[in-house]
């Protein structure tokens, strides 16, 4: 048709005007495209080798069985057990931190965005959470073991025949884990509520609504992709630590519980992690039986990259209705 | 732009052409008029109006009269009093420049300047014989109802946008009991049909408000104010964000509401000024320049700076 012929096909108009070739750039402008083309791919190289190789190695050495076998303290790979324990372990301590984590943080994000007075307060909330983002676990770890060996929070773990607290339990090492995903948390939920803009405040105002009741039922939904992705990343980063593991939760091959309440004495008890245990099994670890070492960190792998794809799911869902 | 002054406008007869700019206040402990249970017994459909020009309200009622206003954000001062009578029955125009401090006016009405630190206010504001500071701003926000100027329904679904309106807050002392769907479900069907909206989503009250065009979420909005039964409905440049359609549509709307509410719209376009408007007062640099009603404003202006205003020569 006539129309076909004067207008050019949408294909070819694709990207607006013509690209300036890059041989035509000065030199160091030229050396830095280069640069960021390499360590672009460098990157995606170096994670597509980690994945691959974790897989390769995992899958010959993951078996059904081991998912569903307590580990023993055997000195060979044949009997040294599965590590349903620390499945289990890894799954709780990231459950306890969460739910110590989401609420405060998501609180605090609220209160540093739509309330921050006084001000000198909110200066400080920011620079303390400032800070435990950027302290190092083993540090969080090393300062959470001092503060729950106090006999006031015995009850919070084991307390020896001679009258000292122990201080490592799940409770305890879930306290702890909770600091390094609220940082996470408030950052995405202050980012969301940042985002919505001041006039959909206003309007709730402008219906007799109170700030608090604004706060509930517009601001909090509005946010709520901001809020999941936010978690889901806090519980990516206790999932992957080792340090807090070792030093607040014992690193026991087993899950020891600790007096008699079933469930209770689990959470005042010790245990391990997958990641505590793929250190355990390593060559460096006193377990050193390497295959069961790298079937828990395939396992951990996979439960990482299924985090990851969680986030990414919730956040692009959520984003084309944000305005 | 100064097709008003060419084209003789509608003619407007509501008895109330030309005023002059100083209102007689409502006396103090005079029963309002109207009162909310009133205009509940009222049930304009917006549907029975036709667009072109607006068959003449039936009564025309002070219900706001704003009394020597001034306000400032910290030290500056970007409305000097101004004084205007709010009328239910017409559509009063705050037309002006930019920075002609008549949106900051508007927000005055239902004090949604105090949100903003440092903001101040001298002069009277007077709704039903009831100084707006003697009024619990919750109340008086319900009774004075805003619509913006960007669409803003909330993240929840059409039918929750008006009955999030229709919920009361608990006050401190007595809480009360959440009402349930099926008691809001007559009221929130109600504020949609006078709205306008009713019959595009009536299949849909469940979907998102947010997947909506901007047209209808902009009558959504209006519907959320309405569902209230306000006194006052304040409109903020409320179609600069939509299409042509979409403005008529809602301007059709506005005419048709202003038997049941009295409505103040700001507006940056003066053929919609002229459009909607009965009476239309011109702000410039924070000062009321003239106030009368849309034909005198527009077709005899008697100051120079309206003249030039209303003719294109600055805005």
């Amino acid at each position: 048709m006539a129309s076909e012929h004067a207008l050019p096909s949408p294909a070819a108009t694709r990207g607006g005007r013509p690209r300036d070739s890059v041989g035509s750039w000065p030199l160091v402008d030229r050396v830095a495209y280069l640069l960021c083309w390499a360590v672009g791919i460098g990157l995606c190289a170096i994670a597509g080798v980690i994945v691959v190789f974790m897989l390769v190695k995992g899958i010959a050495y993951v078996r059904p069985i081991l998912l569903v076998q307590s580990p023993s303290a055997g000195a060979s790979e044949a009997t040294s057990g599965g590590f349903l324990d620390p499945i289990v372990g890894t799954l709780l301590l990231t459950a306890i931190g969460t739910v110590i984590a989401a609420p405060l943080g998501v609180a605090m994000a609220v209160w540093l965005n739509e309330y921050a007075r006084p001000a000198w307060l909110a200066r400080a909330v920011e620079s303390g959470v400032e800070m435990i983002a950027g302290t190092p676990s083993v540090v969080l770890a090393i300062f959470g073991l001092l503060v729950f060996s106090r006999p006031f929070l015995a009850f919070l773990s084991q307390t020896s025949a001679g009258g000292s607290v122990f201080g490592r339990s799940f409770l305890t090492a879930g306290a702890i884990m909770a600091l390094l995903a609220i940082p996470l948390i408030l950052g995405s939920t202050r980012e969301g509520l940042a985002q919505v803009p001041a006039h959909v405040r206003e309007a709730s105002y402008a219906l007799g609504k109170t700030k608090a009741t604004t706060i509930r039922r517009v601001l909090l939904p509005s946010v709520r992709p901001h809020i999941a992705g936010g978690v889901t990343l806090g519980m990516g980063r206790i999932v992957g630590d080792t340090a807090i593991v070792v030093i607040l939760l014992g690193a026991t091959l087993r899950l020891e519980g600790v007096g008699g309440l079933p469930g209770l004495s689990t959470l005042r008890g010790t245990g391990g992690t997958l990641t505590s245990y793929v250190k355990y099994n390593s060559p460096a670890g006193e377990g050193n039986a390497p295959q069961k070492a790298y079937a828990a960190a395939f396992v951990l792998l996979i439960m990482v990259l299924a985090l990851n794809a969680l986030v990414t799911r919730i956040t692009s869902r959520h984003t084309r209705h944000m305005r | 732009m100064s097709s008003g002054q060419t084209t003789p406008p509608r003619a407007r007869k509501i008895g109330l052409d030309g005023e002059p700019t100083l209102v007689a206040p409502i006396p103090v402990g005079s029963a309002p008029p109207h009162s909310r249970a009133g205009a509940a017994a009222r049930n304009g459909r917006s549907s029975d109006v036709s667009a072109g020009s607006p068959p003449p309200a039936t009564s025309v009622v002070e219900r706001m009269t704003i009394e020597g206003v001034s306000l400032a954000y910290g030290e500056k001062w970007v409305v000097r009093e101004v004084s205007l009578p709010v009328r239910q029955g017409e559509v009063l125009a705050l037309i002006g420049a930019s920075g002609s401090g008549k949106t900051t006016l508007l927000r005055s009405l239902n004090r949604l300047t105090e949100i903003t630190a440092g903001a101040t206010r001298a002069g009277r504001i007077v709704l039903d014989g009831e100084e707006i500071e003697q009024i619990e701003v919750n109340d008086l926000r319900r009774r004075v109802s805003m619509v913006f100027q960007q669409p803003n329904p909330f993240p929840m679904s059409i039918f929750e946008n008006v009955a999030y309106a229709l919920r009361e807050e608990h006050s401190a002392g007595r809480r009360r009991r959440r009402r349930s769907r099926r008691e809001l479900e007559p009221e929130v069907i109600d504020a949609l049909h006078r709205a306008g909206l009713y019959d595009e989503v009536a299949a849909d009250l469940d979907h998102p408000a947010l997947r909506l065009s901007g047209g209808q979420q902009q009558r959504l909005c209006i519907a959320r104010a309405l569902a209230v039964r306000p006194e006052v409905l304040l409109l903020d440049e409320p179609c600069s964000a939509l299409d042509p359609i979409s403005t008529a549509t809602i301007e059709q709307l506005i005419v048709g509401l202003r038997a049941e509410v009295a409505i103040v719209i700001v507006t940056h376009n003066l053929q919609q000024a002229m459009r909607v408007a009965d009476h239309v007062a011109f702000m410039h640099l924070g000062e009321l320049v003239e106030y009368g009603s849309s034909a005198q404003v527009f077709d005899n202006p008697r100051a120079q700076r309206t003249r030039d205003y209303v003719g294109g020569a600055f805005g």
